[in-house]
């Protein structure tokens, strides 16, 4: 196998970084934009928060809560500084909680993220097994499977995951109702991120498969004594994979919002609930906070899915 | 030999014939699921003619009861029979897949057509653009949203419109770029006719025939998802029965009645599963693959 | 080149393989409608039998059968069908696959498609050996693989054996899938259209080296629709038709006294410079001739531009220059600085290997693409160089006919509307217009009834019909011909190109007729332009420079193109030899 010069791969994850970061300022500042639209006064806002109720603050209170969140300032200086802060991971500080946001959210972060990286492996297992095994053949299972993976991929989480809590949790007693940071309670949730996204990647993968089967290079690998299963798996699927290695690029930001969801239906740990309580409550830092920290991952998510692509297929030059 | 000697005899029969033969390479699966449709299209124009009972009425003698004869679904804490409430919440969860799936559309035809016909600069931005937006995870940037605007039937269109937006603008772009780059653009461009008229005549024709399609499957994403906001209490204000709401609402009782959660979840399945169906069927007919 | 001619039957040893019979059917029983029937042969060690057809002839099918590969729901029967006194019928799947690779090779065409893309050369080479358990350690085995490569002599084979396919060149791709055939040494070597997709240099080279290994004791099933090359290599030829073999014969016999009007009719439908001035297919229904197509007042063109110069060319190309820039950001010259004149009713044919420029230079005459230097004149006006706005009333004067016609149609067009889009006009009314496309549908001789159908719907052929009725309705001046016949089969690409030749007598027309094949522009053309690497290397007179070459780069291509055998060319032979 060629081995490009270590140079080049250096070379190109330094381009794909700084595409990266101008994508994270882009979304910095539209989460911006967007929260300087919000209508109201937002230092009432925090004053009524924190009291509960509405209450009716003195001008001193509001200008006290102006000056401490900088509401008053132009709003280019608001830009600038909110950019400044970022820069040094100071997310600011959450409406409801008055706690660093970032604080927050690196303290219930990791098991977001352990849910979504084994909800893609499990799923990504399903998949291929699914394809490899009965992807273009002639009989009732496969055109079964094809049926199957149209259902899977419109299933939403919170459907299936309720599902699955009622069936096994519920009624069979054979995993917990409330999963914590235990190895069996990860196994509904993932599941439940697992099978909708199973049923995407069939799809797409399966389509390929059967394509690639009909190619001369597979007749060619049978013509030298390779049997079926041995082109299937040997020939085919690496190139039927290359469709559904884009696609996991994209999937990272679906499983996150499908995180949201079954970390809900599940009461599970994580910034899904933070995410629903924060949103109700009106808290712009930490539901900013949280989104950009998730632009961050997705970005660094899709540049590792790129660089994968590269090593499947290596018709692509680094250059 | 001039082409108007070719005449039909009667114009009625291999009309009719037609229908005939077309109706019956229909798979069964796309009756079904164009039966559904039909149900939840008459719970959402007329909800009364399919309710059970009505969808408010609380009776306190029978709170909490699993799913019988006279209760399809069960009823919930308050004796309120859930199958009629998911029957008159058909409405409003359609117009607000409808709104969404509009919405989203015309964005992504926006971006999508401007991207693919604009030009490199034009396409540049555009794309640039939209990788940001597919930077945020889609519930994301719903839920900062609703946090700006607080929730609501509206924020929940506008949400999940924008959210969807940019995947169907990819779509799109794709579709215009491609058959912007087609022979048979060429070939009209070497007969001499003028860009404006192949734009309209060719690419945009060629480009957007999957819109239809595109739409359908759209609007069963659009209402599973703004259930999915719903579901987590960001959509609109109780004692609304639109089917996420529902959701929410039965989040509650999970344990103790499974149907209040499970039920609202099967009308949503349904009815995206059924969408669904038949907008992979029309796409086959679309492409001429008619027996598929 | 010569070999001993010798006759059908059976050498006095064993036959290598037996075929008695054939007959492979589709379905899910054995007892439908069979896609191959009837065929026999037999083959000895150092032999080559070619089977030879048209698409649909069942000849892939065939082949493929004799490995098992005919398909997972075939249907394979025959009175025998052995190889070395074994019964193929009778082999299981695991048996098949002991005898694939090991004692039959297969070598498909289109190298680049007929390896793994994503894997190394030499791992698709050696597959066959580790397969079938004959590897060795790593060492040994990567020491047989380059062996192999040098077999086939592809240079530097340990750096190929390390490079993916698309890295080597299509000559070397072509090669390797040979040596990935030969790695087990087989008896037999089965080889389907090896040489198609490849230029005529390479084509020979390819040829040669499937000659040594026949001499080197192999026997050869070669399938081709190509008869020049059927009768470079065979011993024995059998001519399919829909699933059945019309003739079979030695191969002198068959080219020099074919029996079967079929086959009669393939050899003389194969354009050479012998056939020039003659009909290529048997006639068919005359075409109509329609005056009212080229009236001598353009009454209904007020948009055309003034009548062209009486005197002077056509048209005319001065210095023109193109280049590209690649993904890899290396700019390449696909056309350096080509001129040449387009004199009214004469066809200038452009010949030359892929990469010559010749496709770009077509799309520079077009209009297509601006050029980078040079410039076109068309009618003695200036074309490049001017706005498209003030082009585009003169683009009736010059029409396209592509390889491809299908890609060149709108794929929810019908056919009707296809060609009354071409139609200069628009003021006339629908009557008239309707009237004038089935004239066009006539001088074509598609059938009336075609004319609500879609392209999808139709064959090769009448599609590039289509495309002709396009190109005429504007009663161009001049038509750029781009491989126009290259996709077709023999006896349709002998009709349309008989069509072209029918039209350019009643209307008039001059054409430039693009083509890689040295027989078809010697038939078509009157002048040559030949080009090689963005330049034209010569030009002349079309017999002056396919039969005495001046230039080293003609000579060579000259030279490789095999010639066929056959009554008509044998003057022909003579003077190659």
């Amino acid at each position: 196998m060629p081995i490009a010069s270590g140079n080049r791969h250096v070379a190109w994850f330094f381009r794909r970084a700084i595409g990266g970061a101008a994508v994270l300022w882009a979304v910095t500042t539209f989460t911006f934009i967007v929260q300087a639209l919000m209508p109201g006064d937002r230092a009432l806002l925090i004053i009524n928060m924190a009291a509960g109720n509405i209450t009716n603050p003195s001008q001193a209170e509001i200008d006290a809560v102006n000056a401490e969140y900088g509401f008053t300032d132009p709003i280019a200086v608001q830009y600038l500084n909110y950019l400044w802060r970022l820069l040094h991971g100071d997310f600011g500080v959450s409406y409801q909680l008055h706690r660093p946001v970032i604080e927050i959210v690196g303290a219930q972060i990791l098991p977001t993220i352990v849910l979504a990286f084994s909800a893609l492996l499990t799923a990504w297992f399903i998949a291929i097994f699914m394809t490899v095994v009965l992807a273009g053949r002639a009989n009732p299972w496969s055109r079964f499977v094809s049926g199957l993976q149209i259902v899977m991929a419109t299933m939403p989480p919170y459907w299936i995951g309720t599902i699955l809590l009622v069936t096994f949790a519920v009624y069979l007693r054979i995993f917990p109702v409330e999963g914590k940071n235990s190895l069996i309670g990860l196994v509904l949730p993932t599941l439940a991120l697992a099978i909708p996204l199973a049923g995407f990647i069939g799809l797409v993968i399966q389509q390929e498969f059967v394509r690639v089967l009909e190619q001369p290079f597979v007749t060619s690998s049978r013509a030298r004594g390779m049997g079926d299963f041995g082109v299937r798996l040997r020939h085919v699927l690496r190139h039927a994979v290359l469709p559904g290695v884009t696609l996991s690029g994209w999937a990272v930001g679906s499983l996150f919002s499908g995180a949201v969801l079954v970390e809900t239906v599940f009461a599970r740990q994580g910034i899904g609930g933070i995410l629903v309580t924060a949103t109700s409550a009106r808290d712009v830092p930490l539901v900013t906070g949280i989104t950009v920290i998730s632009a961050g991952i997705y970005v660094i998510a899709n540049i590792l899915v790129d660089r994968a692509y590269l090593i499947i297929d290596p018709r692509i030059k680094l250059a | 030999m001039s082409s108007s000697a070719v005449t039909l005899p009667r114009r009625v029969s291999p009309r009719i014939r037609e229908t005939i033969a077309i109706s019956a390479r229909i798979p069964l699966r796309v009756y079904l699921a164009a039966t559904v449709i039909a149900f939840f299209l008459v719970s959402a124009i007329t909800p009364h003619l399919l309710q059970s009972h009505s969808a408010f009425k609380m009776d306190l003698r029978a709170t909490l009861q699993p799913p019988s004869l006279s209760h399809f679904f069960g009823t919930d804490q308050a004796g309120r029979d859930t199958y009629s409430r998911i029957v008159s919440g058909a409405g409003q969860s359609l117009s607000i897949g409808l709104g969404a799936t509009a919405l989203s559309m015309i964005v992504a035809l926006f971006l999508g057509v401007a991207a693919g016909l604009g030009g490199r600069l034009v396409d540049g931005a555009v794309s640039r653009f939209l990788d940001v937006l597919f930077a945020f995870p889609m519930l994301f940037l719903a839920l900062l949203f609703v946090t700006v605007f607080g929730p609501s039937v509206t924020t929940q269109i506008i949400a999940v419109g924008l959210g969807t937006a940019p995947g169907y603008a990819r779509m799109i772009r794709g579709q215009v770029l491609s058959a912007r780059g087609a022979g048979y653009v060429e070939a009209a461009v070497a007969l001499g006719h003028p860009f404006p008229k192949i734009v309209r005549r060719h690419i945009l024709p060629n480009a957007l025939h999957p819109l239809v399609v595109m739409m359908t499957l759209g609007v069963g994403q659009a209402v599973v998802w703004a259930s999915g906001l719903a579901f987590l209490g960001l959509g609109a204000a109780p004692p609304s029965s639109e089917w996420g709401a529902l959701l929410d609402a039965g989040r509650d009782y999970i344990t103790r009645a499974w149907w209040l959660e499970v039920m609202p979840g099967v009308a949503i399945v349904a009815f995206a599963l059924s969408v669904t169906v038949v907008g992979h069927h029309l796409q086959d007919r679309l492409e001429g693959r008619v027996d598929a | 080149m010569s070999r001993p001619d010798e006759d059908v039957r059976e050498s006095a040893g064993n036959p290598l393989l037996r075929v008695d019979s054939l007959r492979v059917s589709f379905g899910r029983d054995a007892s439908e409608g069979a896609v191959v029937h009837g065929v026999s042969f037999s083959l000895a060690a150092g032999r080559c039998v070619a089977i030879v057809g048209e698409s649909g002839s069942g000849k892939s099918v065939t082949a493929r059968s004799l490995v098992g590969l005919a398909g997972a729901n075939a249907h394979v029967r025959a009175g025998a069908l052995e190889y070395g006194g074994r019964d193929l019928t009778k082999l299981s799947e695991r048996e098949w696959r002991r005898v694939r690779g090991k004692e039959i090779g297969f070598v498909l065409q289109d190298a680049l498609v007929s390896l793994d893309q994503l894997r190394p050369v030499g791992k698709e080479v050696g597959e066959a050996l580790v397969l079938h358990g004959e590897a060795g350690t790593r060492a040994e085995l990567a020491e047989r693989v380059i062996d192999l490569l040098k077999l086939v002599g592809i240079p530097e084979p340990a750096l190929k054996a390390r490079q993916l396919p698309h890295e080597l060149s299509g000559g070397q791709r072509q090669r390797a899938l040979i040596a990935a055939a030969l790695a087990l040494d087989p008896q037999i070597l089965i080889a389907d259209e090896p040489t198609t997709a490849l230029d005529a240099t390479v084509q020979a080279q390819i040829l040669e080296l499937l000659e040594e290994t026949r001499q080197r004791g192999k026997a050869l099933i070669l399938i081709s629709h190509d008869l020049a090359v059927v009768s470079r290599m065979a011993d024995e030829v059998l001519v399919m038709r829909h699933g059945e073999v019309v003739e079979r014969g030695p191969a002198e016999q068959i080219f020099r006294n074919p029996q079967h009007e079929y086959t009669r009719r393939l050899l003389d439908a194969v354009p050479s410079a012998l056939s020039r001035g003659t009909r290529l297919a048997p006639a068919s229904a005359p075409a109509l001739y329609a005056p009212s197509l080229y009236p001598s007042s353009r009454d209904d063109d007020s948009r055309v531009a003034p009548t062209p110069a009486k005197d002077g060319p056509l048209l005319r190309a001065e210095g023109l220059v193109k280049r590209f820039r690649g993904p890899d950001g290396v700019v390449r010259t696909a056309v350096g600085g080509v001129s040449f004149d387009l004199h009214g009713g004469e066809t200038l044919g452009v010949v030359g290997e892929s990469g010559s420029g010749k496709s770009t230079l077509a799309r520079l005459v077009l209009a297509l693409e601006r050029p980078d230097d040079g410039s076109v004149l068309l009618h003695g006006l200036p074309w490049t160089g001017v706005s498209e706005r003030e082009r585009q009333p003169r683009r009736r004067r010059i029409s396209v006919i592509y390889q491809d016609p299908l890609s060149s149609f709108d794929p929810r067009w019908t056919v009707d509307r296809i060609i009354d889009d071409s139609l200069d006009g628009a003021h006339q009314s629908a009557a008239r217009r309707a009237e004038r496309v089935d004239e066009l549908l006539d001088l074509v001789a598609l059938p009336i009834g075609s004319r609500r159908r879609r392209p999808l719907e139709l064959s090769g052929g009448q599609r590039q019909r289509i495309a002709i009725a396009r190109a005429i309705a504007s009663r161009p001046s001049v038509i750029i011909c781009d491989e126009p016949v290259s996709a077709l089969d023999v006896s349709i690409q002998a009709q349309v190109l008989d069509l072209l030749g029918d039209l350019k007598e009643q209307l008039g027309v001059s054409y430039i007729f693009i083509s890689h094949d040295l027989g078809v522009i010697h038939h078509f053309s009157d002048r040559v332009l030949v080009m090689s690497q963005g330049l034209v290397v010569e030009s002349g007179h079309v017999d002056d420079v396919f039969h005495r070459p001046q230039e080293e780069y003609t000579q060579r291509l000259v030279a490789a193109v095999p010639r066929l055998r056959h009554p008509r060319l044998m003057p022909e032979r003579m003077l190659a030899e």
